[in-house]
């Protein structure tokens, strides 16, 4: 109770100082709009349907985008743990494309797919993939050795052990390598959306390029709270649950 | 319970036969003969335990048998039939509990069942309970691996290990890092559990006090290259317990003899 009300006043006092500043006349409204203008904003654009419009497009991009991200890197990742020669070449161009920053596809993925769903579903792809094996494949070689004994003692072997054994025991470095992976496809689609203009649909990305092209603050900063909004609730409903599991069965961290 | 033992032993073909078993690493630079034509044979319902210092090679012999490791030369015959692979026939237990923790003590129970074909998921469940009340631990059911203590995990791990029912159980120094007390207690359990359930045991540790305590025969390895130096016959009342009395004798022969065997090796 002490800490949902020590929340409140955190955020309820940030919105109070943001307000002063705005009333105070130091700086345009054009540039610093006070909260209940965001506000009036956020409100009118939800009921004319402009943002929960975006937000679904965006939205849709980026599960769709990220389910084939994780689909793909999985078995990759799981693949590259087991086989030296794997880890030495597909291992290698996974950990240099990882570190390729995301928006860095976007081009390519222009040039390839041109404007396009297409495009925009490579950029989250590419995004997600290669920060999933990377993570599968460390911790599918992480894990415990006497786990595998234990298991092959008592017959599993093949599909058995994979998905019994070593996926579950692998489970904390894939569900940290998971959240890496949403984090670099929801910051490349917002790149992307924000670069590219796509008519297939109008996602937050553009939503907001335009708020600053039409020199609409209100809009930029009200759009800014939508992704924060989306991408924590994301969080909550995508990643929590495991992370409790983990918690839960692994012993670490317990009852936060 | 030993006389009946040998008449068994003699009755009965031996449950395991390890013959001519060698095994050789690439070590650094340099090759290690584990394990030098080793034969031995382990009776229906007989405990073996096998003491030696570490590196003798006492593990590596426990995995030939388990079928995870191949021998270089010999062969593993498991009532009567060659060992060529992992079956759930031989279980192991490890010395730490392995166990995995992303299921609870009733799953890890189940696991090595329900790689079984031939059991519904309901025979799966009510075997599993019972072997958990074997071991003392039905009440643990559906505690997660980290709430137990180590004494209880090595509990879950021995039922996890008994639930398929494997005739020959390969224990690799099981309770070496538990206290004095908790192992104790295992052993009283575990003479019961050996009694009820007619395992055949081959039990690898260094602690000369529980290879008597356990063993029907204690088997002395010396290291490289890993050898069966010496057998000893334990005739002695079960249950029994490290203290006593009549433990001491066995206990100071089979320590005497590791020491010599120690000696020995320092000096060559």
């Amino acid at each position: 109770m002490r800490r949902a009300a020590a929340v409140v006043a955190f955020f309820a006092g940030l919105v109070a100082l943001w307000s002063v500043a705005a009333a105070s006349g130091r700086w345009s409204p054009v540039l610093l709009p006070s909260p209940a203008s965001v506000a009036e904003y956020l409100w009118s654009a939800t009921l004319d349907g402009t943002l929960p419009e975006a937000a679904w497009v965006t939205g849709r991009r980026l599960l769709v985008g990220y389910f084939i991200g994780v689909a793909i890197g999985l078995p990759l990742g799981l693949m590259t743990s087991a086989s030296r020669m794997l880890e030495d070449t597909l291992g290698a161009l996974a950990l240099g494309l990882q570190t390729l920053p995301s928006v860095c596809w976007v081009p390519l993925a222009l040039l390839w797919f041109g404007q396009s769903e297409g495009a925009m579903l490579f950029v989250v792809v590419m995004g997600t993939m290669w920060s999933v094996i990377i993570a599968t494949a460390h911790g599918a070689r992480n894990i415990p050795p006497i786990y595998a004994r234990a298991a092959r003692t008592m017959g599993s072997k093949g599909f058995h052990k994979w998905t019994r054994v070593i996926l579950p025991a692998s489970l904390p470095f894939l569900v940290t390598g998971m959240k890496q992976g949403w984090a670099f496809a929801w910051r490349s689609l917002m790149a992307a959306e924000i670069f590219v203009t796509i008519l297939s649909g109008f996602g937050l990305g553009q939503i907001l390029h335009y708020g600053r092209e039409l020199n609409a603050m209100d809009q930029v900063i009200g759009v800014m709270l939508v992704i924060v909004v989306i991408g924590l609730v994301a969080d909550r409903l995508l990643f929590s649950p495991w992370e409790s599991f983990l918690h839960r069965r692994w012993g670490t961290n317990p009852t936060r | 319970m030993t006389d009946q033992l040998a008449a068994a032993a003699e009755a009965s073909p031996p449950k395991l036969i390890i013959e001519g078993v060698s095994k050789r690493f690439q070590a650094r630079r340099r090759e290690v003969q584990a394990l030098d034509h080793i034969s031995l044979s382990v009776a229906d319902r007989e405990v073996v335990c096998l003491v030696g210092p570490s590196g003798c090679g006492k593990s590596t012999l426990l995995d030939i048998i388990a079928g995870l490791t191949k021998p270089d030369a010999g062969t593993v015959l498991a009532d009567g039939q060659e060992v060529l692979g992992p079956g759930r026939k031989r279980l192991m237990m490890f010395q730490e509990p392995a166990l995995f923790p992303w299921l609870t003590a009733l799953g890890n129970v189940m696991f090595g069942l329900k790689l079984d074909p031939a059991f519904s998921n309901a025979q799966r469940r009510d075997t599993a309970h019972h072997y958990l009340g074997l071991v003392g631990l039905d009440n643990f059911a559906n505690a997660h691996v980290h709430e137990l203590s180590g004494g209880m995990k090595q509990r879950v791990a021995l039922a996890r290990a008994l639930a398929p029912d494997p005739k020959i159980l390969l224990m690799d120094e099981p309770f070496a890092a538990l206290d004095a007390m908790t192992r104790d207690q295992l052993y009283a359990d575990l003479q019961d559990i050996f009694e009820k359930t007619h395992k055949t045991v081959l039990f690898v540790t260094h602690n000369v006090r529980e290879a008597a305590c356990l063993g029907d025969r204690v088997l002395l390895m010396s290291p490289r290259p890993g050898r069966i130096e010496r057998s000893f016959r334990v005739d002695l009342h079960r249950p029994r317990d490290t203290n006593d009395a009549a433990l001491s004798g066995h206990v100071a022969e089979i320590a005497r003899a590791l020491k010599a065997s120690f000696a020995s090796e320092a000096a060559a």
